[in-house]
């Protein structure tokens, strides 16, 4: 019963953390580059956010600026990445070490900021469940819009064959760097925004928001595209599976909550749910690789010892 | 059209493994030239190749393509004036995407690319016309991911690409060398096509001697990172293979030596 209390809320945080997830899915699966910045611009959103509210500035102000100030963290990792030619991982970690400092310095030195959601008008709170649902599904809904008229436009498509063979698109005339800059900022931007309203739903920032934020993103993608490329492998389908695949996510989370594991080891639970994701499909691969050589064998075997029967 | 002057490249200057690989290079071609070049392993001709397309710049030399000097202008900048087609079939075009997306992308190779539509509605007929004229039945299947065709079929799409937006100079790098016989005689067919139907320049990489010689009107062979020998016209027309290996010993004082070149 307990569980199904729970329900409205996994969904709206689900939402939340699937929206999210498609921030993830466009440096991880669109760009190819697993950026780490994640962890840190989930939590400059968050931040930006309760800070702006708090002074005063109407809600959906603040999500949008959040949305900008994630989008300028993409583009500190994308200069690290393409213009000083770090490692993308590496400079995805360099920015993320930056925000830290620079969230703590949002929030004024303290490491929580409380938003009052009885003084301000919020986009979303937990107070309000089925409101929180609608008014993030809402916000998912022009997202995903967006995207998918980007992703179809002159540059849109550019953008996806930079990640899908950067050598084809170089010899297209495609700015490779400058694509790479502009992917993360706009998967960054997503991800602020998540940060946004994750904020106003829990109605605070906390400076430790978004820690294992891309490990989560991760583990609803594969989640997600584990079912959506059964579907239909396009790429609405697959941003609706992402979505889904945060909800699924949050629903065991609040399962495994239920069956009463300590919330200490929810993140090594994530992690592990990715690594089984990423190491499955490998494995598989070598398994079958082994089966076939041992087949290989067999068979020449055979026909070899055919052979000296023969003569 | 295009010229090269006094080009030279060292990869991995002052360590164990230094080696030059093209010494002072001087190539011009003429408007409407298919020139075909051959060589010896690290002969400098793959190097060439990436040099005028500015996969990485020279350390000393000038290259000017119809009186631009593109020497340091990097790659997807000078990419308005080059067709290119790899020898790996994998590296022309974007696997996960579909085939009519990689050809929106080709024809708009050198235009600045705005936020509006990528794909138009007449564009698609045009592709198709063009699909049809490989006689691949590509034509029907505009929306397939081009990761599913076969590496024949993703060469044809690549020089179709190359091709879709004029460029000022095609440049082939051993582009059927990792297709099957019959597979590379059918896109070296597609090739001469569309290099005679748009009248393009081209640089021609092949590993096989006769395919240099029955294709384009000029062949040059290098060796040693320079050009060693450098043939045109009718004298080009009336080469054979033992001629062209005479030729090659006599020049540089050497077997012909290719891991992979096929002499017949």
């Amino acid at each position: 019963m307990y569980f199904f209390n729970a329900l409205p809320g996994a969904i709206a945080e689900g939402l939340i953390w699937g929206l999210m997830a498609i921030g993830v899915y466009v440096s991880y699966k669109i760009l190819d580059i697993a950026d780490l910045t994640v962890d840190g611009s989930i939590c400059t959103g968050a931040c930006v956010c309760a800070v702006l509210i708090t002074n005063g500035v109407p809600a959906w102000l603040s999500v949008l600026i959040a949305f900008a100030a994630g989008a300028l963290t993409g583009v500190v990792t994308g200069l690290f990445h393409t213009a000083l030619g770090i490692p993308s991982i590496l400079a995805g970690i360099l920015t993320q070490l930056i925000l830290y400092s620079v969230n703590l310095s949002i929030l004024g030195g303290k490491s929580l900021q409380a938003i009052d959601a009885r003084s301000n008008t919020l986009l979303l709170h937990m107070s309000n469940n089925p409101g929180a649902i609608l008014a993030a599904g809402a916000i998912i809904v022009v997202v995903i819009i967006c995207l998918w008229l980007f992703f179809y436009t002159e540059v849109g498509l550019t953008l996806k064959s930079t990640g899908d063979n950067p050598d084809m698109s170089r010899a297209q005339g495609v700015n490779v760097n400058f694509n790479k800059v502009l992917g993360l900022a706009i998967a960054n931007g997503i991800v602020a925004l998540a940060g946004a309203l994750l904020a106003q739903y829990k109605g605070s920032a906390n400076i430790n928001d978004g820690r294992g934020a891309i490990v989560i993103g991760l583990a609803a993608i594969f989640i997600g595209l584990s079912v959506s490329m059964k579907i239909k492998p396009n790429f609405v389908v697959s941003l609706i599976g992402v979505i889904g695949g945060g909800i699924v996510y949050y629903i065991i989370y609040n399962f495994v909550v239920l069956l009463g594991l300590k919330t200490d080891y929810l993140k090594m639970l994530s992690a592990i749910i990715v690594a089984l994701f990423l190491a499955v499909p490998y494995l598989k691969g070598k398994y079958f690789e082994t089966q076939k050589s041992k087949r290989a064998l067999a068979a020449a075997a055979a026909s070899h010892a055919g052979g000296d029967t023969n003569a | 059209m295009l010229k090269i002057t006094n080009l030279q490249k060292t990869f991995n200057p002052g360590t164990v493994n230094e080696k030059v690989a093209l010494k002072g290079l001087d190539l011009t071609l003429k408007d409407g030239d298919f020139v075909t070049v051959i060589g010896g392993n690290g002969a400098g001709k793959s190097t060439m190749l990436n040099a005028i397309a500015g996969v990485w710049k020279p350390d000393f030399g000038t290259i000017e393509i119809d009186g631009v000097n593109v020497t340091y202008m990097p790659e997807h900048k000078r990419a308005q004036y080059l067709g290119r087609v790899f020898q790996d079939p994998m590296k022309g075009t974007a696997p996960d995407m579909e085939i009519v997306e990689n050809l929106s992308i080709a024809a708009r190779r050198g235009t600045k690319r705005k936020l509006i539509w990528g794909i138009k509605k007449a564009e698609r007929e045009q592709y198709k016309e063009l699909l049809a004229t490989l006689g691949l039945g590509l034509e029907t299947r505009l929306t397939t991911k081009v990761g599913l065709l076969s590496g024949g079929q993703r060469q044809a799409i690549t020089l179709l690409m190359a091709s879709l937006q004029r460029p000022k100079l095609l440049l082939l790098d051993e582009h059927t060398a990792a297709l099957d016989p019959k597979t590379a005689a059918k896109v070296l067919e597609l090739t001469d096509k569309i290099v005679q139907e748009n009248e393009l320049t081209t640089l021609m990489i092949t590993h096989n001697m006769r395919d240099a010689i029955e294709h384009g009107n000029r062949l040059i062979m290098m060796h040693e990172g320079n050009i060693v020998v450098d043939v045109e016209g009718e004298e080009k027309k009336k080469l054979t293979v033992e001629d062209l290996l005479g030729l090659f010993a006599k020049a540089s004082g050497k077997e012909f030596a290719n891991d992979r070149a096929i002499l017949s």
